[in-house]
């Protein structure tokens, strides 16, 4: 499985789109650092960027790589080694290095401009957290549908629909709901709600992070509560991990059972 | 004549003799202040020199100047107030007063002034003096550089550094008060100045009006309060030039308005407040040509509201701008600048060209069901405000700033 992972990692860190990816994020995080002198607001509008594009090409990449290297896969499996060695080995090599091009690209202007040294250093390691489990999680979710489906378009199409579903419907129907129930206390139903969604709980933890909480009011202090706690944070970074492993789960399962 | 020139000769020579000064010291004979104060005549300087006096109850019911000379420290030892004046003319200057002690009974002060119609507070220290300044049925004082601190915890057994009730002419200023309930308080105060003082940390207000008109605060600095400056049932308040920032928490303002009428609110810097003006049933305010800059909300109106003007002031970088509960108002929005603002000025008057809508759907959503806040920054509220500003369906109609401006303007220390 290492081996794999290794080739896959370093086939994948050579290619033209992992160095694309990491310059955007390179250039944007350097930009706003060179606008704005407030460490801060430029946490915020990375967390802005960095909670849309790290899921969008997570599930991009994977499903593009799953299918590019198919012909490759193939030979693989030709060989005398376990199916799930192959693939576990393929997914964490696309994750790691999106996960690299991320802390490369937006790591190195923080540390130019000295984010340790500023109150903001706990902010930043949250935000590049968050942006490496987005990218395990959905780049698991990609290649678990992409290992799924035979047909390209389909698998294509499936996963920028789960994109769309965690990223934009979800809060959609989220403020639904709560408008209709809005004369019940929501406070825990809303928290329960944004926990199970990753990409609203990342985001969730860096606002109470970034001091939005006293927005916030009543849902900003049971959020605060519930997430300041050992035990809210615990469960926070389980469910984050909880949906890497699953999608991880369900790569293994496929691969085990499909007819190549 | 020639006699009336003698008289009056003669009364300026014994004038000195008419107004004594009377030492205090701790090694001298008179080594307490009450005894200082027993022994004065009306219009005598009692003169304590320092050193660290343990006293409390000391009344003063005749013209006395009070005057410390190198600091010295008036302890109540937390069993009760230190100095009640009832009289028409007061002077003190110098003190340092501490640990008047709490009380959830009465409310001890440091100095409490009674029916004074002259009096001056100035250049003293207050440590944990509860109230430290209670004035009550007082006219033309001046409260000046004297520098209040205290370490309040909670709202229930904290004074109000400078306390007035039923004052009038009163002038406060270059005051810093810290760590109290409220910085300053007045109820029931008309025609009075408050300017230049720093209010901080203080767990309610940073200022307080209640039932008070006709009055005027400028050049202050409200800094990590509950909430700034809170008016309330007032009218004729005139706002000028402060500073209101850091005033951050759940239920904290810069400048908490309700039933307040005809008052203006000019040359204000507002910065990283929670909200920062909150509006409940006022009328016929005008805020012009102040600045909001990383607020919460920047200006947060609740019902009621009517004939209100807008104008002139800089809205910077807030996460809401404004927030308006009901529709049908009229409250006027106009020539504003909004660092949101997107439109064009193809003829280059400095005003754009398109109408700006300070009201985010997301604002109107949110001040129907908070817990939607949670939501905050995702993509779909994004796309909400975006559809809404292209074509608006649920932001009130009259929310709207016909000529908002291309460039900030000029705001704040420009009178």
């Amino acid at each position: 499985m290492f081996k794999i992972f290794k080739y896959s990692f370093f086939d994948l860190i050579r290619s033209r789109w992992t160095y694309i990816y990491a310059g955007f994020y390179f250039l944007f995080t350097l930009g706003m650092l060179m606008l704005s002198s407030d460490l801060s607001k430029v946490v915020i509008s990375s967390m802005n960027v960095v909670l849309i594009l790290c899921p969008l090409i997570a599930t991009m990449f994977g499903v593009m790589y799953y299918y590019n290297s198919r012909e490759f896969t193939e030979l693989l499996l030709s060989q005398p080694i376990k199916r799930t060695s192959i693939f576990t080995g393929q997914f964490l090599g696309l994750a790691t290095s999106l996960s690299v091009s991320l802390l490369v690209g937006a790591g190195i202007p923080f540390l130019m401009f000295g984010v340790f040294g500023s109150d903001q250093a706990g902010n930043f390691l949250v935000l590049l957290f968050n942006g490496v489990v987005l990218s395990f999680i959905f780049a698991a979710i990609s290649f678990f549908i992409a290992l799924k489906n035979e047909d390209k378009i389909k698998g294509f199409g499936l996963a920028i629909l789960v994109w769309l579903l965690l990223a934009v419907v979800y809060d959609g129907l989220l403020l639904l709901g709560l408008s209709w129930f809005r004369d019940y206390p929501l406070e825990k139903a809303s928290l329960i709600a944004s926990v199970l969604n990753p990409i609203d709980l990342s985001r969730v933890m860096l606002l109470l992070k970034l001091d939005i909480s006293a927005l916030m009011s009543l849902t900003g202090a049971v959020y605060r509560k519930f997430l300041g706690s050992g035990v809210g944070m615990a469960i926070s970074v389980a469910v984050l991990l909880i949906w890497t492993i699953i999608p991880t789960l369900g790569i293994r399962r496929v691969c085990l059972r499909r007819d190549f | 004549m020639k006699n009336n020139i003698l008289i009056a000769a003669l009364l300026f020579a014994a004038f000195p003799l008419l107004s004594n000064t009377l030492v205090v010291c701790p090694d001298c004979p008179v080594n307490t202040i009450a005894k200082g104060i027993a022994l004065a005549n009306p219009c005598d300087t009692v003169l304590v020199q320092s050193g660290t006096y343990y006293e409390n109850n000391i009344e003063i019911n005749k013209d006395l100047t009070l005057i410390g000379e190198g600091m010295p420290v008036v302890d109540g030892k937390e069993q009760g107030e230190i100095f009640t004046v009832e009289n028409k003319y007061f002077y003190i200057e110098g003190f340092r007063i501490q640990n008047v002690g709490r009380s959830y009974v009465e409310d001890r002060a440091g100095i409490r002034i009674r029916k004074s119609t002259q009096f001056t507070i100035r250049n003293n220290e207050f440590d944990e003096a509860f109230f430290a300044i209670y004035l009550q049925n007082s006219s033309k004082g001046l409260i000046e550089g004297n520098h209040i601190s205290a370490h309040s915890l909670e709202e229930a057994n904290s004074g109000n550094a400078i306390h007035a009730w039923y004052c009038s002419y009163l002038e406060i200023a270059n005051n810093v008060v810290k760590g109290n309930r409220d910085g300053i308080y007045l109820e029931f105060v008309d025609n009075s100045l408050i300017h230049n003082n720093l209010s901080q940390d203080n767990i309610r207000y940073g200022l307080h009006f209640m039932f008070s008109d006709d009055d005027s605060y400028y050049d202050n600095e409200f800094v990590d309060n509950g909430a700034g400056v809170a008016v309330m049932y007032s009218k004729n308040i005139v706002m000028q030039r402060n500073v209101f920032r850091d005033n951050w928490g759940a239920a904290s303002y810069g400048l908490l308005l309700k039933d307040i009428f005809d008052s203006e609110i000019f040359h204000n810097r507002f910065n990283q407040n929670t909200v920062g003006i909150f509006m409940e049933t006022s009328n016929r305010l005008k805020i012009q040509q102040n600045e909001f800059s990383e607020n919460g909300w920047a200006v947060k109106m609740s019902g009621g509201n009517q004939t209100n003007i807008l104008s002139k002031n800089n809205f910077l970088h807030n996460t809401f701008n404004l927030s308006v509960h009901s529709a049908g108002t009229d409250n006027v929005f106009s020539s504003n600048y909004w660092s949101d603002y997107a439109g064009y000025d193809l003829d280059k008057d400095g005003v754009g060209d398109v109408p700006h809508r300070p009201m985010k759907l997301f604002s109107y959503v949110v001040s129907s069901t908070p817990e939607a806040m949670v939501l905050l920054r995702s993509l779909f509220i994004d796309l909400l405000n975006f559809s809404e500003k292209v074509s608006p369906i649920f932001t009130p109609e009259n929310v709207i700033d016909e000529t908002p401006l291309m460039t900030p303007l000029p705001v704040f220390g420009k009178v």
